[in-house]
């Protein structure tokens, strides 16, 4: 078996496909810069990112996936899911064997589960432009923590752009370390490190806004107020809202500590 | 500025207006303008979910509670002692503005009591979209609360900057509306809907001629109807709603189920449980009737008025019309595919896109997340032909309803033996 180490990115992996097809490697295994027992493997290859190599598998997929199949392959990657790169190996492989368009050929094991990853990423994207909650600082910045499932953050960029085109804000991933600014004009994406302690209430009249506790009270007093306690459904309540994204959610926080 | 005082009035104003279930802010696709703030997504985004389990997609409030009427199934019904409030224009705005930025909602839901006359409270809703839209370039969604007997002036202002306005019907037949709310007409409730309907699609025809021409309720109107406060069969609930689709254009029709809130002897009692899987059970023939090509006659009949709680009304359906099946799920049309209890809407596309590659079995159908429990008694499969037993109605019944499991089987009574 063939250990095939990439550097973890999009494009990285594709180089990767195109050098088992160019090389005639067998038996490959991916691996995201060799997180991965390296001892049970006969061999390594390192793959270095080569855009002009990834861009002809692209196109490869291009002339054999409708619009929307090309689109939803990236989005697999982006699910994270254990092993996704083995199976979307499959998947091109299929897709490589055969003339015809096979995206719908759910009965096909690889074919269904990038469809299952594709939907995992695509539900994950929708929460977020759900979830996210923006705070507002002193000097007039929205933003606000995510810590998604799948790197979903540039499928949700533009959402956030053409909503809230008036003013500046930042999402920030404390997941995977890095955020998207928005200055009024463009997107870009940053890479900083926040301080996501608790919050306290003095951390929030220092950096933030002078209405926006105020505004964090009121929404919590409305989402208690619109609840009708005689219908109560706790378990349809955490199936719509998991608890592990309660931490981001400001309904969902117990109150704040005043001192 | 929002201040303190406005704390107060939300939790009243919030509290007397959940008793309205829609909270849908789909279909509109209103786009940013000249880069103001917000746009409104063809598809609605649910922001979060309250311990019922209900979606909050909007800020929805009552203008104030203040009301002039004396609806026996309302909160907000003139004798009932109650704190009382009332927001002012701005402050809505506000709220409104300071919400959408932090990405708390869609966009507004405002309703209201009726104070003074309908003219005077609809100019007060009108008021507030208007500001919205045109003083802070605000392309978020609105729905409005049409007040019944309100001028059709208003109603065509309201239009122009709602994306989605509903006259709620509230009582499912004109006597129980007469029974229960004296001072309402069943008349001024039906008027403003065939007036919006006009409307609607006259904008809609105009759009289609010339781009430019302005929006009108984009997203349509809704109603609601309240559920198991009155006797009304599901028959007649039904029939209802489907006048309205069909005569009125409406988008939705909501049904909602009645928590007791008074103690009026023309009323299901304090403590009445709440008519959950009846509502449950109508949304699921609503559904039937809008996406799944069934007739309001084939899912409730005379000799059928109620809807069965304990199974659903496709699979009611199926059990009454065993003759149509079994259905061979790899040559039948995706019509009558959607028409097999345990295979749903998206079932079905999955299942005739991957037939175009090898036929199906059952294992496939399994890995395709259908109900292959519900639905096997209603199947063939090609090769090898399986022989399904020649099972009756009952037997079927008996089979699907061992291996469910509903937390609510308790309740599998009808509500109303409760007078």
């Amino acid at each position: 078996m063939i250990l095939v180490i990439y550097d973890g990115t999009y494009e990285g992996w594709l180089t990767a496909v195109f050098e088992i097809y160019e090389y005639k490697l067998e038996d490959t295994v991916f691996s995201k810069n060799g997180a991965c027992d390296a001892l049970l493997f006969s061999s390594n290859h390192v793959v270095i990112t080569d855009f002009k190599k990834a861009n002809r598998v692209l196109n490869g997929l291009k002339q054999r996936l409708s619009a929307d199949g090309f689109s939803s392959f990236h989005k697999a990657f982006l699910s994270e899911v254990n092993h996704i790169e083995q199976t979307m190996f499959q998947f091109a492989q299929y897709i490589f064997s055969t003339t015809k368009n096979v995206e719908e050929d759910f009965s096909n094991a690889a074919v269904w589960d990038i469809r299952k990853a594709t939907r995992l990423t695509g539900k994950e994207a929708h929460r977020m432009e759900a979830f996210v909650r923006f705070k507002l600082t002193k000097d007039q910045l929205y933003y606000a923590i995510i810590e998604p499932e799948c790197d979903v953050l540039h499928l949700i960029e533009n959402h956030f752009k053409n909503r809230y085109a008036d003013q500046r804000w930042l999402i920030y991933d404390a997941k995977r370390k890095y955020g998207v600014y928005y200055d009024l004009e463009n997107l870009s994406t940053v890479e900083l490190e926040f301080n996501q302690g608790p919050v306290s209430s003095k951390f929030l009249t220092e950096i933030c806004d002078e209405q926006e506790e105020f505004f964090q009270n009121l929404w919590k007093r409305y989402f208690s107020s619109v609840n009708i306690e005689s219908r109560k459904n706790m378990k349809l309540h955490i199936q719509h809202m998991p608890k592990r994204y309660w931490r981001n959610l400001i309904e969902k926080i117990p109150p704040i500590n005043k001192k | 500025m929002v201040n303190e005082r406005v704390m107060e009035k939300l939790g009243i104003l919030a509290d007397a207006a959940k008793y309205d279930v829609s909270c849908s802010s789909a279909l509109s696709n209103r786009k940013n303008k000249d880069k103001g703030l917000g746009d409104a997504k063809g598809y609605g985004i649910c922001h979060s979910y309250t311990e019922d389990g209900r979606c909050v997609s909007l800020l929805k409030i009552l203008l104030t509670n203040h009301c002039i009427f004396d609806c026996a199934y309302c909160v907000s019904r003139k004798s009932n002692d109650i704190k009382r409030a009332a927001f002012t224009v701005d402050e809505v705005v506000d709220l409104t503005i300071g919400f959408y930025r932090r990405n708390y909602i869609e966009g507004l839901f405002l309703s209201s009591g009726i104070f003074d006359n309908a003219d005077y409270t609809m100019q007060r809703l009108v008021r507030i979209a208007k500001k919205l839209r045109l003083e802070q370039n605000f392309n978020g969604y609105i729905h409005l609360k049409a007040i019944p007997g309100a001028s059709d002036e208003l109603l065509k202002e309201a239009g122009m900057y709602a994306d989605r306005l509903s006259v709620n019907v509230e009582m499912p037949t004109e006597q129980s509306l007469k029974l229960l709310a004296p001072d309402k007409n069943h008349k001024d409730v039906i008027q403003p809907m065939e007036y919006l309907k006009n409307e609607i699609v006259g904008y809609k025809e105009e759009k289609k001629l010339n781009y430019k021409a302005p929006l009108f309720a984009p997203a349509g109107q809704s109603t609601q109807m309240v559920i198991g406060a009155t006797k009304e069969n599901d028959l007649e609930i039904l029939g209802m709603a489907d006048y309205f689709y069909q005569k009125m254009n409406m988008k939705r029709v909501y049904y909602s189920g009645y928590v007791p809130i008074s103690n009026d002897n023309r009323l299901p009692a304090i403590g009445t449980p709440v008519p959950i899987i009846r509502e449950n059970r109508l949304y699921q023939a609503d559904w039937l009737i809008r996406y799944y090509g069934f007739n309001v006659n084939e899912i409730v009949g005379l000799n059928q008025p109620n809807l069965d709680l304990d199974i659903d009304p496709k699979l009611g359906w199926a059990l009454r019309n065993l003759h149509q099946f079994p259905v061979d799920i790899n040559t039948a049309d995706i019509e009558l595919i959607k028409r097999i209890p345990g295979i749903g809407y998206l079932g079905a596309q999955k299942i005739v896109a991957a037939r175009k590659f090898k036929k199906l079995v059952p294992h496939d159908l399994q890995k395709f997340g259908i109900a292959y429990s519900r639905s096997q008694y209603f199947l063939a499969f090609a090769t090898p032909f399986q022989m399904q037993k020649d099972l009756t109605s009952i037997q079927i019944k008996d089979k699907i309803l061992n291996i469910q499991k509903s937390k609510y089987k308790n309740d599998f009574s009808n509500q109303l033996a409760l007078f």
